[in-house]
């Protein structure tokens, strides 16, 4: 068993940030990933981080941007924690070598991104991501923090006690992929999950192949409530046969969308008369696929980006990354030719609840970056807003975990307080499939034991379950399972989303758990097996999935990135409040809790989302 | 909550005697999946015989732990090819409808995460960027050359890891503004001159290409040295620090290795200069007065 103060889940940039921070504090810290640091997928991101740097900009028209952007239901001290601090998390980047791009009197340079009233996105060409990451990355080798790469975390180490808000994570389970050997690692003061994001549940996705929502599964099968998970944003701007990103930044440096008819649809049929492309994501996801749905789409599929008339000088001084994406995966040079796009799943904006400190209801358990939900982006994330987050709340979770006292969080975490309890109809059972069979459930240990026991046992527990995937000779394998829950997602709880669609995906769901008891790993190999990660993957992906859709039918309204086909309005009487759901050993349960509107200086009140 | 559908009641049945119930529940449960995998394989043969446009791959396969595998051989794969398919895809294709066993590592699908290089027709490439369109048939897929195998298309990648942080890859300068919001300023040139050394995605492709560094293990490598100069070049690091990295990389394994062969440039999937680096590295050590091999 190793042992250390803190222990990260993922490498990503919240992850690389709350081991500095942690570090910093004086903690003894490691990181484990599934992932080599470098490979993360932050190194994805394109655009740019959201931060108000200059005199005329204040971090309070930012918090105003983002509480708009969500459409009114991130919870302001999130929102605002995030505004304030991001200047500072981002200069910090700057005096860590970061390439920011620059401009002409040597100071980094920002640009306009989509629902933002100041040019503030700071950026690095189009490969933000991938500045940021490695520069992050740099300063951990800097200091010499320990990294298990390639060990993925299967099981977190949490006590069983009756009530999630009573419950201890003592540490977390490992499964070396390179050797097969499964480990326990005992985290002496806190374990922060920073997994990423969970674009696998969807087959059309920006995200990574091992986005698949890990550390999101793994806390809510602990007992941790996950928070708005029916809010999943999809970017406009994909490219149609991949879904490779192309950023925001081509319409904020002044690209155009045009539909089959050569029409600037955003402004021709009145989608967003004032910001035209430069709307927030859910507005432009929406009317491009209405553009498609009325016959004026293209090959009845996609839309086209023109960034031509930008000229070629602004391109490859901002953009180029985009002209080899083009090139490479769609096989169009953007110089010469429009950009085929359409929207692709791209962000979750629900996740682990977690205070402005990243802390979660149960004790040592921390979540940041886009695993967790704030919730700074409420229903709908602003471009440039998630880089910020990484860094500001990975900072504060490895900060907090490392015993530095924090102020106290406004935001209140587990079933304390002001919450609903509610009730669906769910036209299959939920969760579990039967207790005892499921090859890959968590079972939490008994209340009594150390926290070494505790870790041993989860470790037990976790060698059986993989031992007995090894030992089944036949069954289903996993890719037939994923593939059949991917593409229910995507046919039936996407942009558009109506109750019988999301009906067929829980049944869809139901159907992939029953498959699911029958799943079998035909490598038998000790040695990187590929096969047998992928088959614990697509666990997290049933239970995210059916948590996506069980959020999505009980939401009857439509907010932000959420969209009801039988109720086309927001609903703020009813609706201001945060879905929640609990694991509650293989029974979902959801439930609601307020959002909180009331910042530092001022209320949010809730306004008509035009752009 | 309410559920419509009640939950499953679960007959007690103690480990030495298993009710009818399970046994014909078990039996069924191992039917349904025969049938679903048998159908699956069915699907996918019939797609590759009838499709026209079919790929023949011909992959590098390894594992030390299996009997059958223990001894490295090529296997043939035939995928059906759809308009923009790459090497990735066609691996995960193959893997996900013949043999799940096929190993290789890939995330992002966009160049950008580097786990995905490989040896393909003779050549290191990114699979993600790799159109099969490009390529003749078959497509001869295999490891990188010059790194341990550990198993399929996987490479042990330790020693890379160990090059990248044996020049100081990280910041290092002595003027940091005062203030936590002031930026260290940085000329537009300068950030222009770096810019192309910080787009390595540490994928190793060049240095399986290398020759100097096959023979001589202890070479820094093109992408460590593409490293060392991406922060030796930057001017916010200032002279002093210049000359440490300068020392660093004319060591007896440096940049003097580099006999100039540009085949790190050549496959180099993010299009980096790296040999232009090495030598304006040469350059800028023999400017400072330093010994050298």
């Amino acid at each position: 068993m190793y042992e250390h103060d803190v222990i990260v889940v993922g490498a990503g940039g919240a992850g690389l940030r709350a081991a500095i921070a942690a570090h910093e504090e004086g903690a003894d810290v490691a990181i484990v990933s599934k992932l080599h640091p470098v490979r993360s997928h932050t190194g994805a991101a394109e655009g740019g981080i959201n931060a108000a740097l200059r005199e005329a900009d204040s971090w309070e028209d930012h918090a105003y941007d983002t509480m708009k952007g969500s459409d009114y239901l991130a919870d302001a001290p999130a929102a605002e924690t995030l505004c304030k601090d991001s200047p500072k998390e981002t200069i910090k980047l700057e005096h860590w070598g970061m390439a920011f791009s620059r401009d002409e009197d040597g100071r980094v340079s920002q640009r306009p991104f989509g629902g933002l009233s100041f040019p503030r996105t700071t950026y690095a060409g189009a490969e933000t991501g991938h500045q940021l990451l490695h520069t992050m990355y740099e300063q951990l080798v800097k200091r010499g923090i320990k990294v298990y790469d390639e060990w993925h975390v299967t099981r977190l180490a949490v006590s069983d006690e009756e009530r999630p808000e009573d419950r201890t994570c003592h540490g977390i389970v490992a499964y070396d992929v390179q050797t097969g050997n499964i480990e326990g690692f005992r985290a002496r003061n806190g374990v922060i999950l920073a997994t990423g994001g969970l674009g696998q549940v969807y087959d059309h996705t920006t995200n990574a192949v091992s986005n698949t929502g890990d550390g999101v599964a793994m806390a809510y099968r602990a007992g941790v409530p996950i928070e708005d998970m029916e809010f999943i944003q999809f970017h406009p701007t994909t490219l149609p046969s991949t879904g490779v990103l192309i950023s925001e930044g081509v319409r904020g440096e002044g690209g155009i969308l045009y539909n089959e008819d050569g029409e600037r649809f955003m402004f021709e049929y009145g989608y967003a008369n004032n910001a035209g492309e430069l709307a927030s994501r859910d507005v432009v996801s929406r009317a491009e696929l209405t553009e498609v749905n009325a016959g004026r789409g293209i090959e009845d599929e996609y839309v086209h980006l023109d960034m031509r008339h930008l000229g070629e000088e602004r391109i490859l001084d901002r953009l180029e990354n985009i002209l080899h994406l083009a090139e490479d995966f769609e096989g169009v040079d953007g110089l010469v030719e429009p950009m085929p796009v359409k929207p692709g799943q791209h962000y979750a904006m629900g996740g682990i609840e977690t205070d402005e400190n990243g802390e979660t209801c149960v004790t040592g358990l921390y979540a940041a970056g886009e695993c967790a939900c704030a919730s700074v982006h409420g229903g709908n994330r602003l471009g440039g807003n998630a880089l910020p987050e990484l860094i500001v709340f990975g900072k504060r979770a490895g900060h907090h975990a490392a015993g530095k006292d924090m102020e106290d969080a406004r935001i209140t975490t587990g079933k304390v307080g002001d919450y609903e309890e509610a009730e669906i109809d769910s036209p299959v059972q939920l969760g579990e499939v039967g207790l005892g069979e499921d090859v890959a459930a968590d079972g939490g240990a008994t209340a009594a034991a150390s926290g070494s026991e505790l870790v041993q046992q989860a470790v037990d527990e976790e060698r059986e379950t993989v031992e007995a995937l090894l030992e089944k000779d036949d069954g289903i394998q996993h890719a037939e399972i994923r593939e059949r829950v991917q593409k229910s997602m995507t046919r039936n709880v996407n942009v558009f989303r109506e109750e019988e669609g999301l009906k067929q995906a829980l049944g869809d769901i139901r159907e992939a758990r029953e498959l699911y008891l029958d799943v079998f790993v035909a490598d038998k190999s000790r040695t990187f097996n590929t096969d047998l990660l992928q088959t614990l993957e697509t666990r997290n992906i049933l239970d995210i999935a059916e948590a996506i859709t069980l959020g999505a039918l009980a939401r009857n309204e439509f907010r932000g990135a959420h969209w009801r086909k039988e109720y086309q309005e927001r609903r703020d009487e009813e609706w201001l409040k945060h879905t929640l759901l609990s694991w509650n050993d293989g029974n979902p349960e959801l439930w609601y809790k307020p959002v909180i509107l009331e910042g530092e200086n001022k209320t949010y009140e809730p306004k008509v989302r035009s752009y | 909550m309410s559920t419509q559908v009640p939950e499953p009641v679960e007959e007690e049945s103690s480990a030495e005697s298993v009710s009818p119930g399970k046994q014909k529940r078990d039996q069924k449960k191992r039917e349904r999946a025969q049938r679903i995998q048998e159908q699956r394989e069915a699907e996918a043969a019939e797609r590759a015989r009838s499709d026209d446009d079919t790929y023949h791959l011909k992959v590098f396969r390894y594992d030390p732990e299996v009997p059958e595998k223990q001894e490295p051989r090529f296997d043939d794969f035939y995928v059906p090819y759809k308009q923009g398919m790459t090497v990735l895809d066609a691996l995960m294709w193959a893997r996900d409808h013949y043999d799940s066993s096929l190993t290789f590592r890939h995330s992002c699908r966009q160049a950008i995460c580097g786990s995905d290089a490989l040896f393909v027709n003779g050549s290191q490439r990114l699979g993600c960027k790799s159109q099969l369109s490009d390529l003749s048939e078959p497509v001869r897929i295999e490891p990188l050359p010059h790194a341990d195998v550990v198993k399929d298309l996987v490479v042990d990648m330790e020693h890379f890891y160990d090059q990248m942080e044996a020049v100081e890859p990280y910041f290092q300068t002595n003027s940091l503004p005062d203030g936590e919001l002031d930026e260290q300023r940085q000329t537009r040139e300068n950030r222009e001159k770096v810019k192309m050394s910080t787009r390595c995605i540490w994928c190793s492709a060049c240095m399986s290409s290398c020759n100097i560094a096959a023979g001589d293990n202890e070479y820094l490598g093109p992408a460590a040295i593409n490293k060392a100069y991406r922060f030796a070049m930057d001017e916010r690091e200032g002279e002093d620090m210049k000359q440490r990295r300068l020392e660093i990389l004319e060591q007896e394994h440096g940049v003097w290795r580099c006999q100039t062969q540009f085949s790190c440039t050549e496959v180099c999937p993010k299009d980096i200069p790296l040999t232009e680096h090495i030598q304006e590295l040469k350059r800028e050590a023999i400017k400072n007065n330093l010994k050298f091999w």
